[in-house]
C-alpha cells in the first residue's frame, strides 16, 4: 500500500497532464473530434470468432441434409437464380428454420443477461423464474381448451408469458425490485404453473395431449417465415433498444444508491429493461415453444470468454445464436431420420452447465 | 468559514419529513450547507444522518419539506443533472465483477458522457487526476476484487472525485478503515475543500476527527433534530454531548490542532450505573435493552 498521508501533500495542479496521460481504462479507444468509443478488445475478438462459427453452422445448415447442396447451389439460390430444387430447399425449409434459430437464440441470450443482470443472479433467467411455463400455459390452454391454430397457439404463449412476468414483477414491486426475491417468488410460480400444465394435459384427449407434449418440447421443424418474421421483428426492434440501454444496465450493477448518483434513473432504466427482457423471452418461446438453459447459460459463458466487467450485450446475443444453430443442426444431423426437437438438445447440454455451475458456486462460497 | 448563516448556500433541506416505508426518521429538518464549506454531521446511531444524506442526494424523497439545490427544488432536476452537481459516495457499492480499478474509476465520469462520446480527452484527464489524488493511479490494471478495504475504498471515493461535482455528499468514508487511512482519506476530504473549493458534506463517527476537519459542524440528535450547528470550537462543548449521546466528558483543546477535544469521563469507581460506562458499550446498551 501507498505511503500514508500521501494524499494531503500530492500536488493537485503541478502535474496536469505531464507528457501523455496514462493508460487507466480497458480496451482501446477511438476518438475524433466530436465522438469518442471505447472499444472493448476482447469483446469484439470473441464476437467475430462467435460471429465466424454462426456462419460456418448456418453454411453447414444450409448445404447438408436429405439434399445435399453446394455453397454455389445456395448462394444461388438465396440470390433468386438457382434451379426450382434449390430454391424449394433453401428458402422454403431450410432457410426459415434458421432465421428462426439464430433469432430465438439471441432474443433468448439477450434476455436471459439483461435478467441476470438487474437480479444480480445468475439464476435470473426468464426459463427458470417462471416465465417460460407462463408461456406453456398460455399455449397449452390454447391447444386443449380452445383448440386453436399454430398463430393462435403462439398467441397464447405470449400473453401466457406476459402475464406471468407480470404477475411476479408485482409481487416482487412492493418491496422494491431486489434480486434475490425476484429469484425466489419466480421459482415458486414456476413451479405452480407446472402444476397447472400438468392438470391440462390430464384434462385433455389423447390427440391433444400429443400435440402439447410436442409444443412443450420446444422445436423449430416446421418453422416457416411466418414465424421467423414475428421473431426477427422482434429482436430488430427490442436489440437495438438493449444494447443502447446496456451502460445504464451496467451502472445499475453498482446498486441502486451508486447508479443513481451517478446520474441513472433507475427505476425507470429497470422497468424499461425488465419489460425488453420479458417479450424478448415471450416472444422467443411462443415461435418456438420452451427452449430451455439458452437464456440461462449463454449470457455466462459469453460474460467469461470476453472477461467484460459489464454486459457485453453483442457477444451473449451472438452466443445464443450459435448454441441454438447449433444444437438444431446436431438433433437434425445426428439423430436423422427422427424429427428430435431442439429443446430436448439444449435440455441436455443445459442440464450439464447448470450442474456444473451450482458445483462451481457453491465451492466458491465455500471457499 | 466561520458563520453559521452563510445566504447563498447552494445546497439546503428545508422542513424535511422523513420516512422509510412507515417509520418516520425526522421530522421539520432543516440544514443549510454552507458553500465551500467541510460540513461534517455528527450524531448517534440511527438519528437520521445517513437519511439526511440521501434526502439531500435526491435519494429519499422527503415526506414533506424540499430539498433546493442552486436555487431550484431538487426533484425539479434530471437526474443527470444532479449527478453533475453533487456526488455522493454509499456507505455500500457493488463493484461488478472482474472491473478494473481504472474502468471503475471511469464510471464516475457517467454523468458526463453520451452514446457516442464514452471517453473523451476531458473524462481521462478527470479520471487521471482523481487516481492520482487518491493513489489509487498505480493500481489501474488491478481487479476491484484483489484489493484490501482500504484501497477499495479510496478506488469509491476516487469514481466519485471523478465525477468532478462542486457538492461531494460523503456517507461515512472512514469506515472499515485502519486509523491511518482514516486520516489519510479526511485530509483529502480537507484539501479538496480548502485548495479546490468543493462543498463537501461528511457523515463522521468520531467526534474528534470532526471537530478536526470540520469548518461547519451539524449535531443531531435521536429523532432527526439538529441539535447544535455551526464552528465546532463554539458547538463542540460537554453538555451538548451528554445531552446527545449520554455520554459525560471533558472537552480539551487538541494539542495539534487546538480544536475542540473530546476525552470521555472515567467511570466512576464501583459504580455499576451502565451511564457511566465508555462510549460504545452505551450505544450497545441503549440498542440491545428490551
Amino acid at each position: 500500500m501507498s505511503p500514508v498521508r500521501k494524499a494531503a501533500p500530492a500536488e493537485p495542479d503541478s502535474p496536469p497532464a505531464a507528457a501523455a496521460p496514462p493508460r487507466v481504462v480497458s480496451g482501446m479507444v477511438v476518438r475524433t473530434k466530436s465522438l469518442s468509443l471505447r472499444v472493448p478488445g476482447r469483446s469484439v475478438a470473441v464476437s467475430l470468432a462467435l460471429l465466424t462459427v454462426l456462419v460456418t453452422v448456418m453454411g453447414v445448415s444450409l448445404t447438408t441434409g436429405d439434399f445435399e447442396l453446394s455453397v454455389k447451389e445456395v448462394l444461388q439460390a438465396l440470390t433468386g437464380t438457382g434451379s426450382p430444387g434449390a430454391d424449394f430447399i433453401v428458402n422454403t425449409l431450410r432457410m426459415p428454420r434458421l432465421v428462426t434459430a439464430v433469432c430465438v437464440g439471441a432474443a433468448l441470450a439477450v434476455s436471459g443477461a439483461i435478467l441476470q443482470s438487474l437480479t444480480g443472479n445468475s439464476l435470473g433467467s426468464p426459463d427458470v423464474i417462471g416465465f417460460t411455463n407462463g408461456s406453456a400455459v398460455g399455449a397449452l390452454i390454447v391447444i386443449i381448451v380452445l383448440h386453436g391454430s399454430m398463430t393462435q397457439i403462439a398467441l397464447g404463449a405470449l400473453i401466457g408469458g406476459l402475464a406471468t412476468a407480470a404477475t411476479v414483477s408485482l409481487l416482487v414491486l412492493g418491496r422494491g425490485l431486489q434480486g434475490f426475491r425476484l429469484v425466489v417468488i419466480g421459482i415458486g410460480v414456476s413451479a405452480l404453473l407446472l402444476a397447472v400444465n400438468s392438470y391440462l394435459i390430464t384434462r385433455a384427449t389423447f390427440q391433444e395431449a400429443l400435440e402439447a407434449q410436442a409444443w412443450l418440447l420446444g422445436s423449430l421443424n416446421n418453422r416457416g417465415w411466418p414465424q421467423a418474421s414475428a421473431i426477427g421483428l422482434a429482436v430488430a426492434v427490442l436489440l437495438p433498444l438493449a444494447l443502447v440501454l446496456a451502460r445504464r444496465l451496467a451502472m445499475v450493477e453498482m446498486g441502486d444508491l451508486t447508479a443513481t448518483a451517478l446520474g441513472v434513473d433507475v427505476s425507470r432504466t429497470r422497468t424499461t429493461l425488465l419489460v425488453v427482457s420479458v417479450a424478448l423471452a415471450a416472444v422467443a418461446t411462443a415461435v418456438a415453444g420452451p427452449i430451455w438453459f439458452v437464456a440461462l447459460a449463454a449470457p455466462q459463458v459469453a460474460r467469461r470468454l470476453t472477461r467484460s466487467s459489464d454486459p457485453a450485450l453483442v457477444p451473449t446475443a451472438l452466443m445464443g445464436a450459435v448454441l441454438l444453430t447449433a444444437s438444431d443442426l446436431a438433433v437434425q444431423r445426428l439423430f436423422a431420420p427422427t424429427l428430435l426437437p431442439v429443446g430436448a438438445a439444449t435440455g441436455t447440454v443445459g442440464g450439464l452447465y447448470l450442474i456444473w455451475l451450482l458445483v462451481t458456486e457453491s465451492r466458491k462460497s465455500r471457499a | 468559514m466561520t458563520g453559521t448563516n452563510i445566504p447563498a448556500s447552494r445546497l439546503r433541506a428545508e422542513n424535511l419529513t422523513l420516512c422509510y416505508d412507515q417509520r418516520t426518521v425526522a421530522t421539520g429538518l432543516g440544514v443549510d450547507i454552507p458553500d465551500r464549506s467541510f460540513t461534517v454531521i455528527v450524531g448517534p446511531n440511527a438519528c437520521g444522518k445517513s437519511t439526511l444524506l440521501k434526502a439531500m442526494a435526491r435519494m429519499l424523497r422527503p415526506k414533506a419539506g424540499q430539498v433546493h439545490l442552486d436555487g431550484a427544488a431538487i426533484a425539479s432536476y434530471r437526474t443527470r443533472e444532479v449527478a453533475r452537481r453533487l456526488g455522493l459516495l454509499p456507505q455500500t457499492s457493488t463493484a461488478p465483477g472482474g472491473i478494473t480499478v481504472g474502468d471503475l474509476v471511469a464510471r464516475g465520469r457517467y454523468p458526463h458522457q453520451r452514446l457516442l462520446r464514452q471517453w473523451s480527452a476531458e473524462d481521462e484527464t478527470a479520471v487521471v487526476r482523481a487516481m492520482r489524488r487518491t493513489g489509487v493511479l498505480e493500481l489501474a490494471d488491478r481487479p476491484v476484487d484483489d484489493l484490501s478495504g482500504g484501497q477499495r475504498q479510496r478506488v469509491w471515493l476516487a469514481m466519485v472525485l471523478a465525477q468532478q461535482t462542486p457538492i461531494l455528499l460523503l456517507d461515512e468514508p472512514t469506515t472499515f478503515l485502519d486509523i491511518a487511512h482514516q486520516v489519510e482519506v479526511l485530509d483529502l476530504c480537507a484539501d479538496l475543500h480548502a485548495r479546490e473549493g468543493h462543498s463537501v458534506v461528511a457523515v463522521l463517527h468520531d467526534l474528534n476527527q470532526a471537530c478536526r476537519y470540520a469548518t461547519h459542524l451539524v449535531v443531531m440528535r435521536a429523532g432527526g433534530v439538529v441539535a447544535a450547528e455551526g464552528d465546532p470550537a463554539t458547538v463542540m462543548t460537554a453538555d451538548l454531548v451528554e445531552d446527545v449521546f449520554g455520554l459525560p466528558c471533558r472537552i480539551i483543546d487538541d494539542p495539534e490542532t487546538g480544536t475542540p477535544l473530546m476525552v470521555p469521563a472515567a467511570p466512576r469507581r464501583g459504580s455499576d450505573d451502565p451511564d457511566d460506562q465508555p462510549p460504545t458499550t452505551v450505544m450497545a446498551d441503549s440498542q440491545g435493552r428490551r
